[in-house]
C-alpha cells in the first residue's frame, strides 16, 4: 500500500476537522478526493505531507509512519499545497533548483531539466515567477511537486482557477505522472474526477462518507455528481468496494 | 544542504535591502567618527573607534531588525512556509539556516567598516599605537550583539505574516533588551533587583566585551540569549502542531 491511514483524526479545539478517516491506496492508483468546502480535504492532506501531526490515529506511507519518521516520509512524497505558494521573485529555474536541494535531490540540473520537460514549462524557464500566468504558475507548482521524483504525489485543487485550455492541460500532466506514481488530488469539479481518476473517496463533515471505483459509482447511469450531492448530505453512510 | 541559507543570502544580494543596510552603517558611522562637531577623532585628538562602537549599538538596532524583518514572516504570508516545511528537514534546521544567513550579512556589514579601524591605525602616533585589544574586543562584541539583535529578529519575523510589524516589534525588543532594562536597573528604589536586572542587559556584557578583555561569561550570555531567542521562534513555528 502507498498511502494508508487508519482512524485518522484532527481536532481544533473542539472542532473536529478530520473524523477517524481511514483508507488505503495501492501503488499507480490516481484517486480523486472529494468533498464540500470545509470537509477536511486539505487537513488530511497536511498530516499525510507532515505538515501538522493527526490528533489522533495512524498513517504511513510505503509503510513509513507519518509521525514517527516524518523526514523519511517527505522524501517519498511531492506536495502540492492549496493556493499553490510560490516565491513571486525567483526566476522559474532558480526556485526549481532550490526545492531540488531542499528535497535531497543529489543531481540537481539533470532533475530540475526533468521536471521542466515533464510539465512543459520550457518556454517559460527563464522568467520570474511572478511574471507568469496562472496556468504556468500552477505547472511550476507541480514541477516542484515531483522534481525528486517522489512515490506519492498529494495535490490539493491542482485545477483550481485555471481556464478550460489549462485545466485540460495540467489534467494531462497528471495524468501522465499517474502511469507510475500514486496520486491523491483534491477537487470540486466531478468531470476532472472522470477525466482523471479510478477512484473516488468522498468525505463529508469530517467523515468518510464514500470510497469505490469510478466505474462502479457511475455504472448503474447516475452521474457522479448526483452521487456526491446525496452522498454529501447524508451522514456516515459509507459504501465499501 | 544549506539550500535555505543559499537562498537567504542570495534574495538578500537580489533585493535592495543588503546595499541600504551596509551603505547606511557605514555612512552613519563613517559621520560621527570623521565629520560630527565635538565628538569626531579629530575634535577628541584620540585614535581609537570608540565613538563608532558607542553609537553602532543604536544602529544596528535598526538595520539588524530590517535584515532578519522579512525571513519568516514573508513565507507566513505567500504560504510558502507549507512548502518548506514538508521537505525533508526539520524546523530547527530551517531557522539555523534563516539565522546564520542573516549572521553573514551582519558579519560582512562590520567588516566594511574596517577601512576606518586602518585609517585610525595609520593616523595613531606613530603609526600603529592604538589599543589594538580593546578594538578587536569591542568587534567581537558588536557582532554579537548584532546576533543577539538577529536572533530577536527572526523571533519578531516568526510571530506575524507583516514584515512592518516584525520590524517594529523587533526594535522594540531589541533596545528593551540593549537599553531599557539597564535603565531600570540603575533605578534607586530597585536596589539589588536593579543589579541583577542590570546584568540581563545587552549593553551591560558589550561594554565587558569592549574593554578588550574576553570574559566567558559574557560569551556564555550573548550565546545564551541567542539560543533562547532562536528556541523561542522554533517554538512558534511548532505551534502549529498543536491543537
Amino acid at each position: 500500500m502507498s498511502i494508508k491511514v487508519d482512524q485518522l483524526t484532527k481536532i481544533y479545539g473542539k472542532q473536529v476537522a478530520v473524523d477517524a478517516i481511514s483508507f488505503d491506496i495501492p501503488t499507480g492508483q490516481i484517486v480523486g478526493f472529494l468533498g464540500p468546502n470545509g470537509a477536511g480535504k486539505s487537513t488530511t492532506m497536511k498530516m499525510i505531507t507532515g505538515y501538522i501531526p493527526p490528533s489522533s490515529g495512524t498513517g504511513t506511507v510505503c509503510g513509513i509512519d507519518l509521525v514517527e519518521d516524518s523526514i523519511e516520509v517527505r522524501k517519498l512524497v511531492g506536495y502540492l499545497p492549496e493556493n499553490n505558494p510560490l516565491y513571486l521573485e525567483m526566476y522559474v529555474k532558480e526556485y526549481l533548483e532550490f526545492i531540488a536541494g531542499l528535497s535531497g535531490v543529489s543531481k540537481i540540473k539533470p532533475a530540475v531539466e526533468k521536471a521542466i520537460e515533464m510539465t512543459k514549462l520550457t518556454p517559460e524557464r527563464h522568467k520570474k515567477v511572478g511574471q507568469l500566468s496562472k496556468g504556468y504558475r500552477q505547472r511550476v507548482g507541480l514541477a516542484q511537486a515531483l522534481i525528486h521524483e517522489p512515490k506519492v504525489l498529494i495535490l490539493d485543487e491542482p485545477t483550481s482557477g485555471l481556464d478550460p485550455i489549462q485545466v485540460v492541460e495540467i489534467r494531462q500532466v497528471i495524468k501522465d505522472l499517474g502511469k507510475d506514481k500514486t496520486v491523491l488530488l483534491s477537487t470540486h469539479i466531478m468531470q476532472e474526477v472522470e477525466a482523471m481518476c479510478d477512484r473516488v473517496i468522498m468525505i463529508s463533515k469530517g467523515k468518510l462518507v464514500a470510497d469505490d471505483l469510478v466505474t462502479t459509482l457511475t455504472k448503474d447511469g447516475k452521474s457522479l455528481e448526483d452521487t456526491f450531492r446525496s452522498l454529501a448530505n447524508s451522514e456516515n453512510h459509507v459504501e465499501h468496494i | 544542504m544549506l539550500s535555505i541559507y543559499k537562498k537567504e543570502v542570495r534574495s538578500f544580494l537580489g533585493s535592495l535591502i543588503a546595499y541600504i543596510v551596509m551603505g547606511v552603517f557605514l555612512i552613519l558611522t563613517g559621520l560621527f567618527l570623521w565629520f560630527v562637531d565635538g565628538n569626531s577623532i579629530f575634535d577628541l585628538g584620540v585614535a581609537s573607534l570608540q565613538v563608532m562602537f558607542d553609537i553602532s549599538p543604536y544602529i544596528l538596532i535598526f538595520l539588524v531588525s530590517a535584515i532578519t524583518m522579512k525571513s519568516i514572516s514573508d513565507e507566513k504570508r505567500l504560504g510558502t512556509l507549507e512548502i518548506i516545511t514538508t521537505k525533508p528537514i526539520t524546523d530547527l534546521q530551517i531557522i539555523l539556516e534563516k539565522y546564520f544567513a542573516a549572521l553573514t550579512l551582519v558579519a560582512f556589514t562590520l567588516l566594511l567598516t574596517s577601512f576606518y579601524a586602518y585609517a585610525v591605525y595609520n593616523l595613531a602616533l606613530p603609526v600603529g599605537n592604538i589599543d589594538l585589544g580593546s578594538m578587536l574586543g569591542s568587534y567581537l562584541g558588536l557582532f554579537l550583539l548584532a546576533a543577539c539583535y538577529a536572533s530577536i529578529g527572526l523571533f519578531a519575523s516568526s510571530l506575524t505574516d507583516n514584515q512592518i510589524v516584525a520590524l517594529i516589534l523587533s526594535m522594540l525588543l531589541s533596545f528593551f533588551f540593549f537599553a531599557v532594562l539597564g535603565m531600570l536597573g540603575d533605578l534607586e528604589i530597585l536596589d539589588k533587583i536593579g543589579r541583577s536586572l542590570n546584568w540581563f542587559s545587552l549593553e551591560f556584557h558589550y561594554n565587558s566585551m569592549s574593554r578588550g578583555v574576553v570574559d566567558t561569561r559574557d560569551l556564555v550570555f550573548f550565546l545564551g540569549f541567542i539560543s533562547v531567542f532562536l528556541g523561542g521562534t522554533k517554538l512558534v513555528f511548532e505551534s502549529r502542531k498543536w491543537s
